[in-house]
């Protein structure tokens, strides 16, 4: 491949290069611009001649095949690859700004923003994930920002892609990527479980909330491979000010065992979003690292864990949903909500990852103006929130895969419509509208709902009651 | 050009009427088809004689074992397949047995190469079961990439320049792109008589100039193809064995 190609003023398949802005170990950025192209654009080239590590090559192959198949915000738009046949490029959409590396001088952010930033790059996750695509290299270099607020993620060198072959299979006789954020299952070769991810992300929360790198900056392999059996010291034990529901969040991302994190960056995504709700278990109070004796049992134990079984990226998405039942626990029927339970209760049986968000709206006077207090002085709000506990709680559902959840609305459809579009529900669940005039006056909230949903939307109804002739009159939802 | 790549047919007219169908739907410019058009199934004339149309037309056809065992008894098979064989030899006439004989063992095409089991040693019919396997016969070859069947599983390997290797089970109708960086073998699954679980048919298409491939897969007649075999007293479990896919 002739080198001298590559400079300011050449043209390569029609883009003209302007200035490098970037150059890294594995390749170097151009500005570039294309006659009937208006977006700004950016052209990566890898450093492929002779002698270069062969990583860079491998990355940039894995790439070319990657970046052409994702869509959405969350990734740069990739117009145009070049091969290696010629001159090996890939055109990508220029993100204006800068990484969230930028960001490292002001470490410890304060909980609340590293919150949001930490549950955008969460929702960026999972809408790879849905792709069939895991990362494999979520750090601060790899995240950017578009003016609309989403994350954006960058570097797909090091990436799997589930329908495609994975290049760096066999590659490298070592794990490759970057130390401080590689999950502890990458070190024992493998490459398909999106909770990897996971546990990066969870690097990243625990250094930008306590402004210190949970496993250290060690690169070499006997360094990195300590995170197989030693825990991070608690951000509690840094920061005594630290919130206990971020402590479970940070610390169950980093669980060793990618099965006790999260099971998917969407729900992951939820209880960012819903910090109040977070279940608080032991991990939230943990002021020191496990002791000696378990972390040496850890390590001592490796050889004798069960093997592990090839995971499917789709499928385990799939398998770990985020379900609302939606239900009215004042005016509704009992006969429904029981019907609504036992829906419920055989979607979760097939379903052991998914978790249930039990939404109730607290319908809002147009005119009049609401007293959050009812006559009897007791607050609305909170009683509901009992009641859909209580609701669910023959479900039996282990605390940290439920929710309860009021919303205050005017229009209950359009309540309804928002919560699971901004909590990525997967299923929803709604009881039918009932035989009385009221409600057939006020229209039907789950026909609005199952037609507005982008969603799956179930709706249920009690069990048909015997010779029960409907009335003429009487429209039925 | 779009080409439409065939393997092992084993004289299963529903499953290769079927793909040709698809294939034709889909585009396809050319038909490459990589051997075994007979035993096994029961209608290999209309089978072989349906190849020497498309191989008039500008059809690539390669020589398979069962191709080859219709016309000499060196090649040794297990007992159902030299059942199928046998009866097969009395089936075609003397220029279908001489197309199957006049099969070259493989034809390399621009930087493509079409071999029906594997191109380190065609004549000894070895299959590509492991990395190990791909990686012999894509060293053999300086094609950018290779075409196979023979083991009737789809598998998609690749070699870099530093000889490292990746396998990989692709996914049905998710185009691959074959960069050019790398050398390929794409071992096919069959068209008659699939054994990788999935009954349905399958076939491949390949773009030469995007150099994109996609493995499809075709459901067909199984029940037409597997009472056919019935009907004219072959083995029995060459019928049933169609709708396991195995």
């Amino acid at each position: 491949m002739p080198k001298s190609l590559v400079k300011s003023g050449a043209v390569i398949d029609g883009y003209t290069l302007g200035d490098c802005v970037h150059a890294g170990g594995m390749a170097t950025l151009w500005t570039v611009t294309h006659p009937g192209m208006d977006v700004p654009l950016l052209m990566k080239v890898p450093r492929a001649s002779e002698g270069e590590d062969p990583a860079a090559i491998v990355s940039f192959e894995m790439e070319m095949m990657i970046l052409p198949r994702l869509a959405g915000p969350h990734v740069p738009h990739c117009y145009g690859t070049g091969d290696f046949a010629h001159q090996a490029y890939a055109v990508i959409e220029r993100i204006p700004g800068t990484t969230l590396y930028k960001r490292l001088p002001d470490l410890p952010l304060p909980y609340e923003e590293a919150r949001l930033l930490v549950a955008k790059i969460a929702a960026a996750l999972a809408d790879l994930h849905r792709q069939n695509m895991i990362h494999h290299d979520i750090k601060p270099s790899s995240v950017m920002f578009r003016e609309s607020g989403e994350a954006v993620l960058i570097d797909y060198g090091l990436s799997h892609h589930d329908h495609l072959p994975d290049l760096l299979q066999e590659e490298f006789r070592l794990p490759y990527g970057t130390a401080p954020y590689m999950a502890p299952e990458r070190l024992l070769g493998v490459r398909d479980d999106p909770r990897s991810d996971l546990f990066s992300l969870g690097v990243l929360l625990y250094f930008f909330t306590t402004g210190e790198r949970p496993f250290g900056e060690g690169e070499t392999l006997r360094a990195m491979r300590r995170r197989l059996w030693r825990d991070p010291y608690p951000p509690r034990s840094l920061r005594a000010d630290y919130p206990p529901w971020l402590q479970e969040v940070v610390l169950r991302c980093l669980e060793i065992e990618p099965v006790r994190r999260y099971p998917t960056a969407t729900q992951l995504a939820f209880d960012l979003a819903h910090p109040n709700q977070v279940k608080l278990t032991a991990r939230s109070e943990r002021m020191k690292r496990d002791p000696l004796s378990v972390a040496w049992r850890r390590r001592f134990n490796q050889d004798v864990k069960p093997s592990r079984v090839k995971s499917d990226v789709a499928e385990q998405i799939a398998t770990s949903p985020i379900l609302a039942v939606a239900l009215d626990t004042e005016e509704g029927a009992a006969e429904l909500n029981e019907a609504l339970r036992v829906t419920t209760e055989r979607i979760l049986a097939t379903l052991p990852s998914a978790r249930l968000a039990c939404v109730n709206v607290l319908k809002l006077n147009r005119i009049a103006i609401d007293k959050t207090l009812d006559e009897q002085g007791s607050n609305k709000h909170i009683d509901r929130l009992v009641a859909l506990r209580h609701w669910a709680m023959p479900l039996k559902l282990d605390e940290s895969r439920l929710s309860v959840h009021v919303l205050e609305a005017v229009d209950p459809a359009t309540a309804l419509l928002e919560f699971a579009e901004m909590n990525s529900v997967d299923h929803l669940i709604i009881g039918a509208r009932q035989n009385s005039f009221r409600r057939t006056w006020l229209g039907s909230v789950s026909a609005k709902v199952a037609a507005e949903a982008t969603c799956t939307v179930t709706v249920v109804r009690p069990p048909r009651m015997a010779a029960a002739k409907p009335d003429a009159s009487v429209v039925w939802g | 050009m779009l080409l439409a790549v065939f393997s092992d047919i084993h004289g299963n007219r529903q499953a290769f009427e079927a793909c040709l169908k698809v294939a034709r739907a889909k585009g396809a410019e050319r038909f490459v088809l990589l051997g075994d058009f007979v035993g096994y199934g029961a209608d290999p004339e209309w089978v072989v004689e349906t190849a020497m149309d498309l191989v008039a037309q500008g059809a690539v056809a390669v020589r398979g074992n069962h191709d080859e065992a219709v016309n000499s008894t060196t090649e040794s098979m297990n007992n159902e397949a030299q059942i199928a064989i046998e009866w097969t030899r009395g089936r075609l006439d003397a220029p279908q047995r001489r197309f199957l004989a006049e099969l070259p063992m493989q034809v390399a095409d621009s930087d493509r190469l079409f071999v029906h089991s594997e191109a380190s040693s065609p004549k000894r019919w070895h299959y590509v079961r492991t990395t190990a396997d791909a990686a012999k016969s894509l060293i053999a070859t300086p094609s950018h990439v290779t075409f196979c069947g023979h083991i009737h599983r789809p598998a998609l390997y690749s070699m870099s320049v530093t000889a490292k290797m990746t396998s990989f089970v692709p996914k049905t109708d998710v185009p691959v792109q074959l960069l050019r960086g790398r050398q390929w073998l794409a071992v096919l699954g069959s068209v008659g008589q699939p054994r990788d679980g999935d009954p349905s048919a399958s076939f491949v298409l390949f773009d030469t100039v995007s150099c994109q491939i996609t493995y499809c897969r075709v459901p067909y007649d199984i029940v037409g193809a597997a009472n056919k075999i019935r009907e004219n007293g072959l083995p029995p479990w060459l019928a049933d064995r169609l709708s396991q896919g195995r």
